[in-house]
């Protein structure tokens, strides 16, 4: 690998497909955006003032799994190969097994998506939440994460000995994606009916999040908050207690999502204990983190990155300590199937890791492009609302589904719970409003850079 | 181990997910081996029936485009045994539409027994409902914008529904719920194929308990039930 060829690139520029991490960021910020404007619909409807109301295509229940499904599988998959393309060669040293294989993944992955928004836009949904891409998609996403792990997981597993952090996040998080896919897309569907198959959409639900979303996510951050702070992490010791009692506990967790359905009660109890038990192994996670910061924290806000990285991890750690509470069946009795939950997802989803991918993205874009960002101002702009919108919209949703739990348990007429909804669904339109205004600051910024830019700065020709 | 790639793809990545899937996933699917899943034909009972009878006298040229759309001919002379299949397969059809419009993302289809739930809306879920083919994948579902539907059968009338369909807030001031007018032909006493799929499907919902409501309980009055 090491000498040779065309000494002048150097062989972290030679590892890495540049263009094709671009054009990652490009599609996910495209999705994000229509993501953005379902949300934006659905929300419209629950204040009663849907522009689009009476017409079959902008159906506001069509839309929402438009939006979900463009979050997870536009935005957020989007994004993480584009990182991971850069992240996996210049960290194991090694390119990925092939580059038309890449951008022909690249190409089929787009495929998928656009497929999956005009099958739900026909009314083809899958009942699997978050696996709402209609059936005759599934087989074609299988194959394409499929072709992810084979196309990743050479580069990691070429090197012998000891892996670093990430390294085992990636490696696990190829395996588990597949397995995960295949489970809650086609076992509910075609072989478990009822309650049994609920349990498997439980696991599902859950592990696309924690075994898909969650180790791709922290292995990015143990990959970039280093390389950013040029320190070590804090504790390897606590990096191995993370990385194993995620592995162990996440999987364990999934009933928690139906519970006090007709699922037996112990399966229950020990989604609930599992819950649990992953909230402290979260903590040590955070720990390590925050540890690695801790004598300089004014770094984690002067850098832009690392701000949102940081930003994203204190986050990590609400949405982690509402989970060890919300899964006691105690809470469950007043919280499920309120907007608390609504909330909990929106901080999850883009609260930390949108949080993170946009962090990664503001990183990595100018040294894509090999030019400083065109405004440093739009930039804080995008900051400050994308988090205040978020703020504001994770509380207003929390007390929103407290509200809406003491209605029905105590039995007032179903309106009532809307009525006193309304409130807090206007606060959520004002939210979401922050959040978008925050985003077209972004994309005018990438649309600005990448056509004109400001010269190349000295300090990203040394990182380049 | 802890640190190397077999240690990691074999023991973390397969290990503890198949731990997983089989302490959570096979046990309840081991668990109800003696309840087989019924087909849609089975689950349509006589309260089903009347309903249908009445969709076809109230709205006779939205009826006959359902039977039309699902491959028969609305000319012929009903029978009880064309009539069940008829049903059966308009539950199939209306689960789809059911899920395809995301009514699931708003309604759940099972009713705890916690937080008064049971003197709301009737019996607390039990396994056995849910072991037929229109509960696969199940429709739990995890959001309530709108109440539970899983006992909503006979809780209203056919042309309560028409009316709530094409326009919720007609009758429910405050309701958030998406307008349907592509279930109807214009207005609401012209519901279409759609719009009489999913009526049908609405009076199905609970139709198998004894109890299948004739009157709704308004929760505010319902103090005095036991
Ligand atoms: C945006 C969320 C939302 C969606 C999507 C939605 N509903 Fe509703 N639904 C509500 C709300 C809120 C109510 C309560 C107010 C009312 O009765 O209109 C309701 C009430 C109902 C009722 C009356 C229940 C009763 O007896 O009081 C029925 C039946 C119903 N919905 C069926 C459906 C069906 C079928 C669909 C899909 C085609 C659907 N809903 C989609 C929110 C929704």
């Amino acid at each position: 690998m090491s000498s040779g060829a065309a000494p002048a690139v150097p062989l972290a520029r030679r590892l890495v497909d540049e263009p094709l991490v671009l054009a990652y960021f490009i599609a996910a910020l495209t999705y994000l955006a229509v993501t953005l404007l379902a949300g934006l619909l659905m929300a419209l409807q629950l204040v009663q003032a849907n522009p689009l109301a009476g017409l079959e295509i902008f159906s506001p229940g069509r839309w929402r799994m438009v939006h979900t499904n463009g979050a997870a599988y536009g935005f957020i998959a989007n994004a993480f190969l584009g990182a991971l393309h850069w992240a996996v060669p210049r960290l194991m040293l090694r390119p990925v097994l092939s580059r038309p294989l890449s951008w022909f993944i690249f190409v089929a992955w787009q495929g998928v998506v656009i497929a999956t928004v005009i099958g739900l836009l026909a009314g083809q949904a899958q009942a699997v939440e978050w696996g709402e891409t209609p059936t005759w998609i599934d087989p074609l996403a299988l194959a394409g994460l499929a072709l992810v792990a084979i196309n990743f997981i050479p580069p990691i597993v070429s090197k012998a000995g000891a892996l670093y952090v990430s390294a085992w996040y990636f490696l696990a998080a190829f395996v588990w994606t597949f397995l995960t896919y295949a489970m809650g897309n086609f076992l509910p569907q075609y072989f478990i009916p009822g309650t049994g198959g609920g349990a498997i959409i439980g696991l599902f639900i859950h592990d696309l999040v924690g075994l898909f979303v969650t180790p791709l996510g922290w292995g990015l951050m143990y990959y970039f908050v280093p390389i950013i702070l040029r320190r070590p992490m804090w504790s390897h010791a606590l990096s191995l207690v993370g990385f194993w009692g995620l592995a162990f506990f996440y999987p364990l967790t999934g009933i928690h999502h139906f519970l006090y359905t007709p699922i037996p009660m112990f399966l229950q109890y020990g989604a609930v204990v599992s819950t649990i038990a992953v909230e402290f192994v979260v903590l040590t996670v955070i720990i390590n983190f925050l540890g690695t910061v801790w004598d300089r924290p004014w770094v984690a806000w002067q850098n832009l990155p690392l701000r949102w990285f940081f930003t994203g991890i204190i986050n990590y750690g609400v949405t982690c300590a509402q989970c060890a509470l919300q899964t006691t069946l105690t809470f469950q009795q007043l919280i499920h199937f309120s907007d608390w939950v609504v909330g909990h997802a929106h901080l999850v989803m883009l609260g930390v890791f949108g949080f993170w991918l946009l962090g990664i993205m503001i990183y990595l874009i100018p040294r894509l492009v090999r030019r400083d960002w065109y405004s440093k101002r739009l930039n804080e702009w995008h900051y400050g609302l994308t988090v205040a919108g978020m703020t504001l919209m994770f509380f207003d949703l929390l007390f929103a589904g407290i509200a809406q739990g003491v209605s029905w348990g105590s039995l007032q007429i179903w309106e009532d719970s809307l009525a006193i909804s309304l409130p807090f669904w206007w606060v959520r339109v004002l939210a979401g409003l922050m959040i978008i205004a925050g985003q077209i600051c972004f994309f005018v910024n990438v649309y600005l850079t990448l056509r004109t830019g400001t010269a190349q700065t000295e300090e990203l020709v040394a990182h380049a | 181990m802890f640190e190397s790639r077999t240690g990691i793809l074999l023991i973390a990545g397969l290990g503890f997910f198949a731990l997983a899937f089989l302490s959570n996933g096979l046990v309840p699917i081991l668990m109800y081996r003696d309840m087989p899943e019924q087909t849609a034909e089975e689950v349509v009972n006589r309260h089903l029936l009347i309903q249908f009878d009445d969709l076809r006298s109230r709205y006779p040229e939205g009826f006959a485009k359902l039977v039309r759309h699902l491959g028969h001919d609305p000319e012929a002379k009903p029978t009880p045994e064309s009539d069940r299949q008829l049903a059966a397969e308009t539950l199939r059809y209306a689960r789809k539409l059911y899920i395809g419009e995301a009514c699931w993302h708003c309604h759940s289809q099972f009713v705890r027994p916690v937080s008064n739930e049971s003197r709301r809306w009737g019996p607390v879920a039990k396994s056995w409902e849910y072991q037929n083919e229109l509960q696969r994948p199940v429709l739990f579902g995890t959001r309530r914008v709108g109440p539970d539907l899983s006992r909503e059968g006979g809780r209203r009338s056919n042309d309560w529904h028409a009316v709530h369909f094409f326009k919720p807030t007609s009758l429910v001031e405050e309701s958030v719920m998406p307008e349907y007018p592509w279930f109807f032909d214009g207005d609401p006493n012209h519901p279409n194929e759609r719009g009489i799929a999913m009526i049908a499907y609405m009076q199905w919902l609970g139709s198998w308990l004894p109890h299948y409501f004739n009157n709704y309980v308004d929760p505010r009055l319902a103090e005095a039930q036991p």
